[in-house]
């Protein structure tokens, strides 16, 4: 398919045989960025934007990413859903670091990014502020399209092999970009009709 | 309608209830605070009064005041079905001294409501069985909700990390973000 990007991005037909050559940290990133086991670290509202995402309607499975996980040692990605108390700002540094690598962090909302409007004596100013973070989602909530969105911008950074802090990198439109998996998987299907 | 109320406490309690008003026929008592389980023992006794639930007890702090602190009950007769406001001013201006008894004997919902009222403004109920934080953890310096708690005052159980431009990820620089989360009274400026 698509994903694995390496000189030339071609599809293999189900009729072809043959074999594909890449790189095997390439193909590493691309079974990793699909296999992501969550752990969801919910705190406040912003959990029921997280169930709308998990549920069928938006359903982040369709990202491999569906998998939770309540024991951060089996988990890959953490998910802080919510705003971050200083009381609890040592569990989640624990959680974290109980993690095993390699391992992503997101931070829904806007108060885990940022701590949001609580500009005061109890909340975090961010979870960057504790544990790194990998992408930031703004919102408050966010909606389950911005999750996803920040979802695929995880899964870049994956297929990257970028363990850089969260800075986001430039990225093709799907649409327009004549290198895109999907974009040519259609393609390919309209040609067959 | 719970005017009557009010009368029956005045009677009751001759000297104990230094004001009284009805706003909007909210009938609230200013009682003095040394009498403040008394008066609410006979509120909550008196099958005139049977105030039953104790809907709300915190405190409101008047730094320019003195004494500095209203603690503040709601009381609701679910038999009866009328309520009352009762109010005790205790505190120095330095916000010690700030103690007032325990209505927890009487309603248990008290308990917590007192503890919330001790985390926050650290008023302290003489009688309490378990007056500990509640809301802050017990490494917190200082009561929060006091007007001269500085308003970008934070005690984080953890260190920040140590990673350079942090102050540039979120949240920002002090000059940035919402202003009206950090003003200063003018109280706090003369302090210092």
């Amino acid at each position: 398919m698509g994903e694995l990007k390496g000189t030339e991005t071609r599809i293999i037909e189900p009729s072809e045989q043959g074999f594909a050559t890449t790189r095997f940290q390439d193909l590493l990133h691309w079974a990793q960025k699909y296999s992501l086991f969550m752990y969801p670290f919910v705190t406040a509202c912003c959990g029921m934007e997280f169930m709308a995402v998990t549920s069928p309607r938006y359903d982040v499975s369709r990202f491999g990413a569906e998998a939770p996980r309540f024991s951060p040692r089996q988990a890959d990605l953490l998910w802080v859903v919510g705003t971050i108390s200083q009381r609890q700002a040592p569990i989640l540094r624990r959680i974290w670091e109980q993690m095993a690598e390699p391992k992503w962090v997101m931070a829904f909302g806007t108060c885990a990014s940022c701590g949001g409007f609580y500009d005061n004596y109890t909340t975090v100013p961010g979870l960057d502020k504790i544990i790194p973070c990998d992408v930031y989602i703004p919102g408050c909530p966010p909606r389950p399209e911005a999750v996803l969105d920040g979802l695929l911008l995880l899964q870049d950074k994956i297929a990257r092999g970028d363990r850089t802090p969260a800075i986001v990198k430039p990225r093709t439109d799907p649409a327009t970009s004549q290198d895109h998996g999907l974009v040519q998987l259609r393609k390919n299907r309209e040609s067959m009709v | 309608m719970s005017q009557r109320v009010v009368e029956q406490v005045k009677k009751q309690f001759p000297g104990a209830v230094l004001e009284s008003h009805s706003q909007h026929g909210d009938d609230t008592i200013v009682v003095d605070p040394s009498k403040w389980a008394e008066i609410a023992q006979f509120l909550k006794e008196n099958p005139k009064t049977s105030m039953e639930m104790l809907t709300d007890l915190t405190a409101v702090d008047y730094p320019e005041r003195e004494p500095r602190f209203e603690v503040v009950a709601h009381l609701y007769s679910l038999s009866k079905g009328h309520r009352l406001r009762m109010k005790a001013r205790v505190g120095d201006s330095d916000g010690k001294h700030a103690e007032i008894p325990s209505v927890e004997p009487l309603w248990g919902s008290a308990n917590w409501m007192e503890r919330e009222c001790y985390d926050m403004f650290g008023v302290i109920f003489k009688g309490h069985p378990d007056l500990r934080r509640i809301l802050m953890y017990p490494e917190f310096e200082g009561h929060p909700l006091r007007k001269d708690y500085p308003a970008n005052r934070t005690q984080p159980l953890i260190e920040y990390r140590d990673v350079p431009n942090i102050e540039k990820l979120p949240p920002f620089g002090t000059d940035e973000g919402m202003s009206f989360g950090r003003q200063t009274h003018q109280f706090m400026n003369d302090e210092e």
